[in-house]
């Protein structure tokens, strides 16, 4: 062997393995940098989750001290001398959120079975695309809606027609007036039927064929098909729905402050005006004075936030099996 | 569990009755639906007829008005929320893919189900908790409210949007198109990259436009980050005025002339939001849905 042609096979096996290798090591360079990079991103929404809890608690924390467990409490809300409880706001916003459930769960349900079992598919996915609609417009033009047409409505004709009816009932006496729970009751009705339906309407789909078969070859008449064979079986699906419609009604925020009066006093009647936390903390938090007053209204935030996360854990849980079922049949 | 609440069927119930009741609860059913379009009409009906007439030329090239002076617009609330929504595009869209993109390429991992979890969880959360989020790590530090703060508050409420209609968009791609890449000898950040979310662009991308349709109309984590302003501004840490927020303070007024103000922005915030959702929907031929 050659000492001269070794030496050149050999530097050129160097060359080009070192080529080789570099190139390699960019590549799994490029990867890494590419894998941490989408990692990081990732981990940024826990990141984000945690912060946004954290900076909730750390704030509150001058309210939680002042006050403690007294704040869920009491109901004083009185700014000027430095007292704060939260009790007015958490009963408002549980009130207009029921009101709003006992409004749209019907409906809802209604608008599901009549898009999944009585519409032809042509008109259901119309249909399916105006609810949606609902769910498009903003919170505030509803609220604008509701301050100048809604409301009025209600207080010229539903109340005095409740009033007249139900009257022996403290929740239907009253003055009669336009803005208050009801009135938000309502407005969050309307707005929450969207997200409601879509998942029902999801949840009706995915209902075998079989099953609602099976029902009417034993004869059954189309409702009692849809009574037995599809609500039953969805009914998981519908819980979780009604859930994530509840979330959505706790938090609503600008069309609620804009029609419930926002008076933080707890009444029997559904057309006083009254308050939620959202619609405390919309209409108050950029004027709080005190630094005790903005830690209370965060601390009526973190009750909101608290709220919204298990409301959430629950209604995922139980729409989670649904949707994956519905990606399973979706695919055939 | 189901079977408990299960009615059984009443055989001995003649037909014509049975059947009686179910064309009657079937025809429920469509009243109901009836009545959940009702309002959607009414609003849209009002929007545009108390809109149009409130609405001119110096509505999009003036500034509001002074109490008791007729006239005037929103040039600055409709210059501000392009800059807001647009800034928390900036921040909030590479998250939110990034993001998406890792959940798709890991689909499995214990790390993914958190991270996806924590995606949905944001998602429920009421909006104006992210407002207060964005007061706490952007108006108080810098001392006041600014357009950034409010830009921080959309870019948070759209991060989990974009992430999961990315994953969803991603995960569509057909696996062949990235083994063909990869065979290919490209490398896996490439392929990711210029033929997995290439292929995906369109979805993506509808993603984003739903998550800025959605927070283009968002006003209660705006009322104390980008709080509002009555004169032009479109500097990043002086407030600035947004559509939704100059349409709540004129909805709020006492006074007839910023209510007529208010009905004319409401239509044009809304015109904007299902622009964007039409636009959208018709593009992709109906299939693009907002995740709930």
């Amino acid at each position: 062997m050659s000492e001269l042609e070794g030496t050149v096979t050999d530097r050129v096996a160097v060359i080009r393995r070192e080529a080789t290798k570099s190139r390699a090591e960019v590549r799994l360079f490029g990867d890494r940098i590419f894998n941490a990079t989408t990692y990081l991103l990732a981990m940024a929404i826990l990141a984000l989750l945690a912060g946004l809890a954290l900076s909730l608690i750390f704030e509150s924390i001058p309210s939680i001290r002042a006050f403690g467990a007294n704040f869920f409490f009491s109901s004083q809300w009185d700014p000027v001398n430095d007292q704060y409880g939260a009790l007015p706001f958490i009963y408002g916003t549980f009130v207009s959120s029921f009101l709003a459930l006992l409004i749209a769960v019907p409906l809802s349900l209604g608008v599901a079975l009549c898009l999944s079992e009585m519409a032809p598919d042509w008109l259901s996915h119309r249909l399916g695309f105006l609810v949606d609609l609902l769910a498009a417009i903003p919170s505030v033009v509803y609220g604008l809606w509701a301050v100048f047409v809604m409301g009025p409505w209600i207080r010229d004709y539903v109340e005095p027609l409740l009033s007249h009816l139900f009257g022996f009932i403290p929740l239907f006496q009253g003055p009669k007036v336009a803005v208050g729970m009801l009135s938000a009751g309502v407005i969050l009705a309307i707005m929450i039927i969207p997200y409601i339906s879509s998942v029902c309407t999801d949840v009706f789909r995915v209902v075998p064929h079989t099953q609602r078969e099976a029902a009417l070859a034993l004869g059954a008449t189309k409702w009692e098909m849809v009574n037995t064979a599809v609500i039953p079986y969805g009914m998981t699906g519908v819980i979780g729905a009604i859930i994530l419609g509840l979330g959505r009604a706790l938090g609503e925020t600008i069309a609620v402050a804009m029609v419930i009066g926002n008076s933080p006093e707890i009444s029997a009647s559904l057309f006083k005006p009254a308050a939620t936390l959202a619609s405390v903390i919309a209409n108050e938090f950029a004027e709080a004075t005190s630094d005790l007053y903005v830690s209370a209204l965060v601390e009526l935030g973190l009750v909101l936030l608290v709220m919204g996360i298990a409301l959430n854990i629950v209604a995922r849980a139980l729409v989670q099996g649904v949707r994956q079922r519905r990606f399973q049949e979706g695919a055939k | 569990m189901a079977a408990a609440a299960t009615p059984s069927l009443r055989i001995a119930t003649p037909y014509r009755y049975r059947k009686i009741k179910s064309d009657l609860m079937m025809s429920v059913t469509i009243a109901a639906t009836i009545i959940t379009l009702i309002p959607l009409f009414l609003v849209l009906g009002y929007l545009l007829t108390k809109g149009f007439a409130s609405l001119s030329w110096a509505f999009f090239t003036h500034m509001p008005a002074p109490v008791g002076e007729p006239g005037g617009g929103m040039a600055n609330a409709i210059v501000g929320t392009i800059e807001v929504v647009g800034l928390a595009c900036l921040m909030g869209v590479p998250v939110g893919v990034g993001a998406g993109l890792y959940l798709a390429a890991n689909r499995s991992s214990r790390f993914s189900d958190w991270v996806r979890f924590s995606a949905d969880v944001m998602m429920g959360l009421p909006s104006i908790v992210v407002g207060i989020f964005a007061y706490a790590v952007v108006v108080r530090p810098f001392g006041g409210f600014s357009a950034l703060a409010g830009s921080v508050a959309l870019a948070v409420i759209m991060v989990p949007l974009v992430t999961r209609t990315t994953e969803e968009m991603v995960a569509l791609v057909p696996p062949e198109l990235r083994e063909a890449s990869l065979a290919l000898g490209v490398p896996q950040w490439k392929t990711t990259l210029a033929v997995v979310a290439r292929t995906a662009l369109s979805g993506i991308a509808t993603g984003v436009i739903l998550a800025v349709a959605r927070v283009a109309g968002e006003t209660a984590p705006l009322l104390f980050t980008a709080f509002g302003n009555r004169f032009w501004s479109t500097s990043l840490i002086h407030p600035i005025n947004t559509l939704t927020v100059q349409v709540y303070t004129y909805a709020i007024s006492p006074f007839a002339d910023w209510q007529r103000q208010a009905w004319a922005g409401a239509l044009v915030l809304t015109a904007m939001v299902l622009a964007l959702e039409l636009g959208v929907r018709w593009v992709t031929g109906g299939a693009a849905k907002a995740p709930r």
